[in-house]
């Protein structure tokens, strides 16, 4: 981030429990204004407590949570300038959806009078394209319909932060794919900063400016999704966001650049390190299944080990190998179209080589 | 075909009930009411509107019914209403169910020997007796329509409190968050999500209490002590004692169209508050 970017919303040490249950752990995070930012993790780490407390819901038990530099701890959620679009969307079944989207302007002191509100909601309707349906009843709405309605409700209030937490969970994968795309548009569109809350990983690395990977109620590592896609700094984030090989291993040599580990199987590989190695430490080695190639023949250069081919999925674009090693156990081995029609497909039973680039190894925190 | 055999079979206990205890008895009133009294009491077949020409007779009893059926559904409410909302909203879920059982316990003992307790608290060396302590003299409240009130509120409360509980306590506590969210303070959001959701509620249990205190007789009664006497009273008196049967049913039929206009009209009212709202229960 350059330093012209605004910080709108800041955690600092933020932690909350629940009993002995510790939701957060010392959450430290600062949002930049006009990104879309997203919480990733598995169900329970942790992220709608995060953002519960971003909205003024859930007081912390320890830290600070900054809005716009102010400390907002005391501050209750009706007085903080987010908005949020809840889980299940929270639409109240007894408004129509024009009232429902008015709801927020109507509790603003001065009242708007009702020109204004015709026409700020009749604008929000337009946008998430929902116009002529104001006067409908919330159960006459579809699922994808209500999402919009619960959208609209929280955009018309023009907050500084949208909050969505797990917005598309409850639609079909094809609504989800097509929410994904307006939503993000919307995003760029209305400049509004988006903290978003969602454990699936494709639909974080798809829309995020930024993603935040959380587990166990901890942060694990922040960054733009081709960073975290191409340099975790831990095994989980490796698992997490995109699927990995993963093998154990000790560093014997710790260089700034390069490490060499040494396998459990004894054989000496080379690779980009993750984090701030030490000699002898136990590490994680990590390679994703696209950086693999596979051959008839021992590669000249770089690194090679013999393997058997244990099973063949065709998916499109690439098929995918599952290969064994006698030393390094199974491999995942992802093969593009292009080079399977170039060398031909490998059958089961068969044998052969895998190779990679000395780079595309990382060495990670296990 | 069999659908609808097997919905008969269904409906057959109920539809039986319904005939034999209601719409029958229904039709011999309503024939008696156009009858007279014979001499030693009773009934006499005779087809006369001398009986409702004498309803006037009996005016106070509507109007002590009248006024303090609607006051004491009101008064319940609006002492129920709190109640239900604590228990509902409020109440940490380790104690609704323990508070919500003493809510219903006064049920086991019987109305009659509440209602004693309450000729105790209410008569001369009750409530009056300390208020003489502290310089207020010459209080009655026994035999008095207050003392009807409190009777009538304090033996119907938990029949308030439980459609508005059940109503409350299915309500999304997310709206609430929602509208907190949206910019509206506590108190708005009570004014603009929790009350209006709890309508179905608040409808079921003034219908109910409203119903029961309209044929109300026991509490009057005991706590009227013959001055505050409801329709329910004179008909006891008329059937029972001074045996003017066809007088009665003519009593009886009046109570039974007033009240079929009332909740006709109530029932109206609600399901436009309601919009058009379907869960509405019993209506
Ligand atoms: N109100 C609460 N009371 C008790 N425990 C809670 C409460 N809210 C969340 N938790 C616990 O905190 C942890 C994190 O929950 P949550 O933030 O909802 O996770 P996520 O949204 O990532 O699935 C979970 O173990 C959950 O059971
Ligand atoms: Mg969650």
């Amino acid at each position: 981030m350059s330093a012209a970017v605004r910080t709108i919303a800041e955690f600092r040490g933020l932690t909350k429990t629940f009993g002995p249950v510790v939701a957060a752990s010392d959450l430290n995070l600062s949002i930049a204004e006009g990104e879309f930012l997203s919480f990733l993790g598995p169900s329970g780490c942790g992220k709608t407590t995060a953002l519960r407390m971003l909205a003024g819901f859930e007081a912390p038990t320890e830290g600070e949570v900054l809005l716009d530099g102010e400390v907002v701890n005391h501050v209750e959620a009706h007085n903080r300038p987010v908005n949020m679009v809840f889980q299940h969307y929270a639409l109240f079944p007894h408004l129509s959806v024009f009232d429902n989207i008015a709801y927020g302007l109507r509790q603003r002191r001065p009242q708007p009078d009702r020109a204004t509100v015709k026409q700020k909601v009749e604008k929000v309707l337009e946008i998430v394209r929902l116009e002529g349906f104001g006067p409908r009843r919330i159960w006459e709405m579809s699922g994808g319909q209500q999402q919009r309605v619960a959208l609209a409700r929280a955009i018309v209030n023009e907050p500084k932060i949208l909050l969505l937490d797990e917005p598309m969970a409850a639609l079909d994968r094809k609504l989800r794919k097509e929410m994904q795309i307006e939503l993000q548009t919307l995003q760029r569109r209305l400049g509004i900063t988006f903290v978003l809350v969602t454990h699936d990983q494709e639909e974080a690395l798809s829309m995020s400016d930024r993603i935040c990977v959380m587990n166990g109620g901890r942060i694990v590592q922040v960054g733009t999704p081709r960073e975290l896609y191409d340099n975790p700094r831990t095994r989980y984030v490796a698992g997490f966001v995109g699927t990995s090989n993963f093998f154990d291993a000790v560093v014997a040599e710790a260089g700034p650049d390069h490490v060499a580990a040494r396998l459990a199987g004894g054989q000496h590989v080379r690779g980009k390190p993750g984090f701030a190695v030490k000699t002898g430490q136990e590490v994680c080695v990590s390679i994703r299944p696209e950086q693999i190639a596979l051959s008839r023949e021992a590669p000249d250069a770089g690194m090679s080990e013999p393997v058997t081919i244990l099973n063949r999925i065709f998916l499109g674009e690439h098929t995918e190998y599952l290969v064994r090693s006698g030393t390094l156990g199974d491999i995942l081995v992802l093969v593009p179209r292009q080079s399977e029609l170039n060398a031909g497909t490998f059958n089961v039973g068969e044998e052969a080589f895998v190779s990679w680039d000395e780079n595309a190894l990382l060495i990670l925190e296990q | 075909m069999r659908q609808l055999r097997r919905n008969g079979v269904l409906l057959a206990p109920a539809g039986i009930w319904l005939l034999v205890m209601l719409v029958l008895p229904l039709v011999v009133v309503f024939i008696f009411s156009f009858g007279e009294r014979g001499a030693a009491g009773g009934y006499v077949p005779a087809l006369t509107l001398e009986q409702y020409a004498n309803l006037p007779a009996r005016w106070t009893a509507f109007k002590n019914t009248l006024i303090l059926a609607p006051l004491g559904t009101l008064a319940a409410l609006l002492i129920a209403y709190p109640l239900a909302y604590y228990l509902a909203v409020r109440c940490s879920p380790k104690w609704r169910t323990t508070l919500l059982i003493l809510v219903i316990v006064p049920f086991w003992t019987s109305i009659l020997i509440r209602s004693y307790a309450w000729i105790f608290i209410l008569g001369g060396r009750g409530i009056p007796a300390l208020l003489e302590m502290v310089g207020i003299d010459e209080v009655r409240l026994i035999n008095t329509p207050f003392a009807v009130l409190v009777g009538i509120v304090y033996g119907y409360l938990p029949l308030m409190v439980f459609p508005i509980f059940v109503s409350l306590d299915k309500l999304d506590k997310r709206l609430l968050e929602a509208s907190s969210d949206l910019g509206s303070t506590p108190l708005r959001t009570f004014w603009q999500v929790t009350l209006p959701l709890s309508v179905p509620g608040v409808a079921t249990g003034c219908m109910l209490v409203f119903i029961l205190l309209m044929g109300e007789f026991l509490i009057p009664a005991i706590l009227g002590g013959g001055k505050v006497f409801f329709v329910g009273n004179a008909l006891v008196d008329l059937f029972l004692q001074s045996r003017n049967w066809a007088f009665g049913s003519a009593v009886a039929m009046t109570l039974v169209f007033i009240m079929l206009v009332t909740v006709t009209v109530y029932m109206k009212f609600i399901s436009r508050l309601g919009g058009q709202r379907d869960d509405i229960s019993l209506m």
